[in-house]
């Protein structure tokens, strides 16, 4: 490793790192459109054309904004938790791998930030310590709709953390590899999803509720925890929780496209390969990351109860027991057809399982009153 | 091997300095005007009643406790899953026996209300 190797990474690194602030913003004003869109409404529209300028304006306004320091709130802890927060957030994204190879000259450049062994592990690992950004933000604010927030969001997203933890370990066991790059180098005959649908389901899930996104929005259940855990923080602060939570939402749907969907592979005709690698990620990406505007604009919030069933007595128990089928399933190499059938009627089940069935129930008013 | 993880260093550098900077930029121009109620903690528009809660149900605590557990078999998994190519069909007996066993306490923690949440 010489020093062109190093100015090469640094560059590297400061690129991704204006581009991922740059996406963000697109990743907040599409949000905001797509969802105004379903719910007939028109969205951002004043600031540049299709208002793709309001992020930049939002992210402005929220820069010169009072920043308020409640005189309950911890001295040291509260101004730092939402730096714990965000810069996880951002370390997450260095395992993806956003395009296979660049040669210049004599070098390759891997299109990845970081290309280590333990590349999963380690994003599961920044998840984790995402936690304690939310945990100790609602803690130092000495406020009682953070603290509330903030325990629930905890309890939440290590419940979560179990059920994506099991969900990921078959692909582990096909790729044979925890580096990002090889799962999806290993996945250049097969996709993944092929063999792993439940997997690939519980792993989305799960996702959805790290992320504290709605339908698991109940940290920041606005009617009634004002807004969970970063009720007492403005200005930029509040700006810093707000690009972990979107940068979280890239990063998982990055996650998803790497281990299920192959990550930058697809067809291309044979003219500048790298970028076609890098348009393929992108676009299966923006697929995910629009799945989580419709699951957000579709479902109604769960109940707090409601989740946690849905966490520890399906997805937990459903993740464990597909660890030994899909091993057996490798081992003796049943054909790929039945395994595909079996990963189809468990995808059912779960979903079965998750989504409500029953209509809820609507009491008449005789018996509100003799229940009353 | 280390040097793979130099990127994530610049990055945890620049990402850091990014949140620091900002922080303080914004509140060097940001305007400062407190007022007693601006600091008060939240509690909808009125004074704060009472303080914030010291004791919460005791599930939360069951919660993370369950999570100790089953996150130290969730990485019991991961090495497993990297050696299977080994020796594929002894390690599936192995861990099968060990899905089991957990399974066996997940039923019984099941049974006993501990997942209840009510």
């Amino acid at each position: 490793m010489d020093w062109l190797d190093v100015v090469i990474i640094l560059v590297k690194v400061v690129v991704c790192f204006l581009l991922l602030n740059l996406l963000l913003a697109v990743v907040v004003w599409a949000e905001r459109k797509v969802i105004a869109d379903m719910q007939s409404r028109i969205g951002p529209n004043r600031a540049g054309p299709y208002g793709l300028l309001q992020s930049i304006a939002d992210g402005l306004k929220l820069f010169t904004k009072e920043d308020i320091f409640p005189l309950s709130a911890d001295r040291i802890v509260y101004p730092i938790a939402p730096i714990i927060s965000a810069v996880p957030a951002f370390l997450a994204f260095t395992v993806v791998p956003f395009g296979n190879m660049l040669s210049i000259g004599h070098r390759h450049i891997t299109l990845q930030i970081a290309d280590i062994n333990v590349g999963l592990l380690f994003f599961l690992a920044m998840g984790s310590i995402a936690v304690y950004g939310v945990a100790l933000a609602g803690w130092s604010s000495g406020s009682k709709y953070p603290l509330i927030g903030a325990v629930r969001s905890s309890a939440q997203m290590i419940s979560y953390e179990i059920a994506m933890g099991l969900s990921v370990i078959p692909v582990v066991l096909y790729a044979g590899t925890l580096s990002t790059r090889g799962i999806v180098l290993a996945q250049q005959h097969m996709w993944f999803i092929g063999a792993q649908i439940p997997s690939f389901l519980i792993y989305l899930i799960a996702g959805v509720a790290e992320c504290n996104r709605a339908p698991f929005d109940l940290p920041e259940a606005e009617t009634e925890l004002v807004a969970g855990f970063h009720t007492e923080y403005s200005g930029i602060k509040f700006m810093l929780f707000f690009m972990a939570e979107y940068m979280h939402i890239v990063t998982i749907s990055a996650i998803a496209v790497t281990l299920f969907f192959g990550g930058w592979m697809g067809p291309h005709p044979n003219f500048l390969v790298p970028l076609w690698g890098v348009l393929w990620f992108l676009g299966k990406t923006a697929a995910f990351v629009f799945l989580f505007y419709w699951v957000r604009a579709s479902f109604p919030r769960l109940r707090y109860d409601q989740l946690m069933n849905v966490g520890w007595k399906f997805l937990i128990p459903i993740g464990m027991a597909w660890i030994p089928i899909s091993a057996a399933v490798h081992i003796f190499d049943i054909r790929r057809v039945v395994l595909v059938g079996a990963g189809v009627i468990v995808g059912i089940i779960v979903l079965s399982l998750v989504l409500p069935t029953k209509k809820p129930e609507v009491l008449t008013e005789e018996e509100a009153k003799t229940t009353a | 091997m280390l040097a793979s993880y130099l990127p994530i260093a610049f990055l945890l550098i620049l990402a850091g300095a990014f949140a620091l900077v900002s922080v303080t930029l914004s509140r060097l121009i940001s305007p400062k005007d407190p007022s007693p109620q601006k600091l008060m903690p939240y509690e909808c528009g009125i004074a704060e009643i009472d303080p914030p809660v010291e004791r919460f149900p005791v599930r939360f605590y069951l919660v993370a406790m369950l999570f100790v557990i089953f996150d130290v078999e969730v990485i019991l998994f991961f090495p497993w899953a990297l050696s299977f190519k080994s020796f594929p069909v002894f390690s599936l007996i192995a861990m099968s026996v060990f899905i089991f066993m957990l399974g066996v306490a997940f039923v019984y923690e099941w049974r006993n209300g501990g997942l209840e949440w009510d």
